[in-house]
């Protein structure tokens, strides 16, 4: 298989103002911080870290929605780090995005129709007079009912107005998405909807995606590979199977454990590993680990030099000294 | 349902019948102000000095030769307002649409694209707030000479950095809603972004402001006539009306009470549509009232 996306050493910063005087100090927060990674043509990558890991930092980077503090973005054996204005509007038919927030994320003033035909529009992709009929296919596609083009987002529910995203990110038939956390603003009931949803157009349309989430049970299903992003660095990068059975790092490791188990028995039998502490600040990172203050197989080492991300067996890839 | 677009915005508006109201009072006005000279019942500078300060007619010593009396001078209070609609409305339409268009525009390019290009605007806007407005009017209509153009050029001088505020602020909330980015993403140009996704937000708080506006340029056409700078007579305008007759308030209540009542009736009905358009331009509020008319029609459902 060949990548379709590469992401190379990629840091992304944001300005947090001056600090002191005297000298001043300028303060950035790193919140992706050197990741690499490569996602296959027709590959589900899942991503996943907790709140503030930058995760969808990293999502957004990738898209080139956010200024690089470092890094290079290859898409297709295109280098895009340095594209703007109209080229990189171009390549936004082949690379699209399907947003956390379904309520927020529609304009309430346009209708279905109009907000799933506007890429068609924006890129001059066929006629005017068959965008109706693009507009039609791609909502059965997604499951919703023809008639829903005429009407407007706030007729329809959480569920609903996801379909509705995913229609749009889809219509300008693009190659690549990413999905941020697309479920974890819907009901327990209908997360399973839109993730087999997903699934179907996936192979359907043989759709490369970087599927973003913060818990592991809704990205087993979809992902082909999994990444662990911890305080903006990568700490494990492995195929889904490898890493649900044999996890490496100690935070993947604890991330399983709190992943709750079908049958009570098997859980009370399961050791439920509970991390103490908080994650570190990214305005003064330490040089070493920056799992080591939560580890529990810290070692003197871990705190002094961060360990790099490794193969530690075949495509199974961790950042820590102890696996 | 395959219905016209103009039957439906018609349905819309005899549904509201406050929004109708507005809309009579704006179509009025502008016959007035095509047809005034037509309409007027006398010359409105002819100065009669035997029939002074006569009262309306319903009131003792009026006669309906002259409806809502005469001023200081002998002159028809109602031939007077027909004519003075013209300059008064001429002065707080294109200031509204001109200092608003204008002051909107570069709020909206200051909140979009933010920085350098945003603190350059807002600096001008604050410098411009800074200098006291009517002063500057003075000396600016002093220099030039009072004539109706200046009056116009003047007002929107010191009117449009209300609009480059407000729009900016607007601008700078709705620019982070997550459907202005999914825009970005889907490649849109970002004069695409402003006119689909950001534009119809500014519009109902933005036509608010402008009628709020459109009367504060009224009276401040009023107080620029009043102190001679401003309309000059023998023109007249509703403004100057209202100045000329407050020295008489006690003696002839009329000379105020007409002039201030149309200015009243001209913002209230310019309010009224405002809002009308706002709801209408609100795909939501629109269902709203619809879902309301039905249960009106047929009763709610069991």
């Amino acid at each position: 298989m060949t990548a379709l996306l590469k992401a190379d050493n990629l840091s992304v910063a944001f300005d947090m103002g001056w600090q002191g005087w005297l000298p001043p100090r300028r303060l950035s927060l790193r919140a992706v911080d050197g990741v690499s990674l490569t996602i296959d043509r027709g590959e589900t990558l899942g991503l996943i870290g907790e709140s503030g890991s930058g995760k969808t930092s990293l999502g957004r980077a990738i898209l080139r929605r956010l200024p690089l503090a470092g890094g290079s973005v290859t898409f297709d054996g295109i280098d895009v780090t340095r594209m703007s204005g109209a080229p990189l509007r171009r390549l936004r038919r082949r690379m699209q995005m399907v947003f956390q927030d379904p309520y927020a994320s529609l304009n309430p003033r346009m209708s279905v129709g109009d907000i799933i035909a506007e890429p068609l529009s924006v890129h001059r992709l066929g006629s005017p007079g068959d965008a109706a009929d693009r507009v039609a296919a791609v909502l059965e596609m997604v499951g919703l009912p023809a008639d829903s083009a005429s009407r407007y987002p706030h007729a329809f529910s959480g569920g609903q107005r996801q379909r509705i995203g995913i229609a749009r990110a889809l219509i300008s038939e693009p190659e690549f998405i990413v999905a941020d956390e697309p479920v974890s603003a819907l009901d327990v009931s209908v997360r399973a909807q839109i993730v087999n949803l997903l699934q179907d157009l996936k192979s359907k349309l043989g759709l490369t995606t970087l599927f973003i989430a913060h818990d592991l049970a809704v990205v087993r299903h979809i992902s082909n590979r999994i990444a662990i992003l911890y305080a903006g660095h990568l700490v494990e990068l492995a195929p889904t199977e490898s890493l649900y059975s044999a996890p490496l790092h100690p935070y993947t490791e604890a991330l399983l454990s709190a992943v709750p188990a079908t049958t009570p028995g098997k859980m009370a039998a399961r050791r439920r590993i509970v991390l103490k502490g908080e994650p570190p600040s990214l305005l003064s990172p330490s040089a070493g680990c920056r799992f080591a203050s939560r580890c529990p197989k810290k070692t003197a080492r871990c705190e002094i030099q961060a360990p790099p991300l490794e193969e530690r067996r075949p495509g199974h890839l961790a950042a820590c000294w102890e696996a | 349902m395959n219905r016209n677009p103009l039957t439906e915005i018609a349905a819309d508006l005899w549904r509201d019948k406050t929004g109708l109201f507005g809309l009579t009072v704006i179509l009025l006005l502008i016959v007035l102000v095509v047809f005034g000279p037509v309409l007027a019942p006398h010359e409105p500078g002819a100065i009669n000095l035997a029939a002074r300060l006569k009262p309306p007619a319903w009131l003792d010593g009026g006669s309906w030769a002259r409806p809502l009396g005469t001023d200081h001078l002998g002159r028809d209070v109602l031939s007077r307002m027909i004519i003075g609609a013209r300059a008064s409305l001429l002065v707080g339409a294109s200031v509204t649409a001109i200092a608003g268009t204008f002051g909107s525009i570069l709020g909206i390019i200051a909140g979009y694209f933010g920085r350098r290009v945003d603190s350059a605007i807002m600096r001008l806007v604050d410098t411009q707030v800074a200098f006291p407005g009517l002063l500057l009017a003075i000396i600016i209509l002093a220099v030039v000479g009072p004539k109706l153009q200046t009056v116009i050029v003047v007002l929107c001088l010191n009117g449009w950095m209300v609009f480059a505020r407000m729009a900016r602020g607007i601008v700078l909330t709705v620019r982070e809603a997550p459907y202005v980015e999914a825009a970005e993403v889907i490649g849109c140009h970002p004069i695409r972004v402003v006119w689909r996704h950001i534009l119809p937000n500014l519009l109902a708080p933005m036509l608010t402001l402008a009628v709020l506006e459109f009367a504060r340029v009224i009276l401040a056409e009023a107080a620029l006539s009043f102190l001679g700078v401003g309309v000059q007579p023998p023109d007249t305008s509703w403004g100057l009306d209202l100045a000329t007759g407050k020295n008489y308030l006690f003696r002839a209540w009329w000379l105020v009470c007409f002039p201030g009542l149309a200015i009243t009736v001209t913002v209230l009905g310019a309010n009224l549509f405002a809002n009308w358009l706002r709801i209408v331009a609100d795909p939501h509020e629109r269902e709203k009232l619809f879902a309301a008319a039905v249960v009106a029609e047929e009763g709610a459902a069991p």
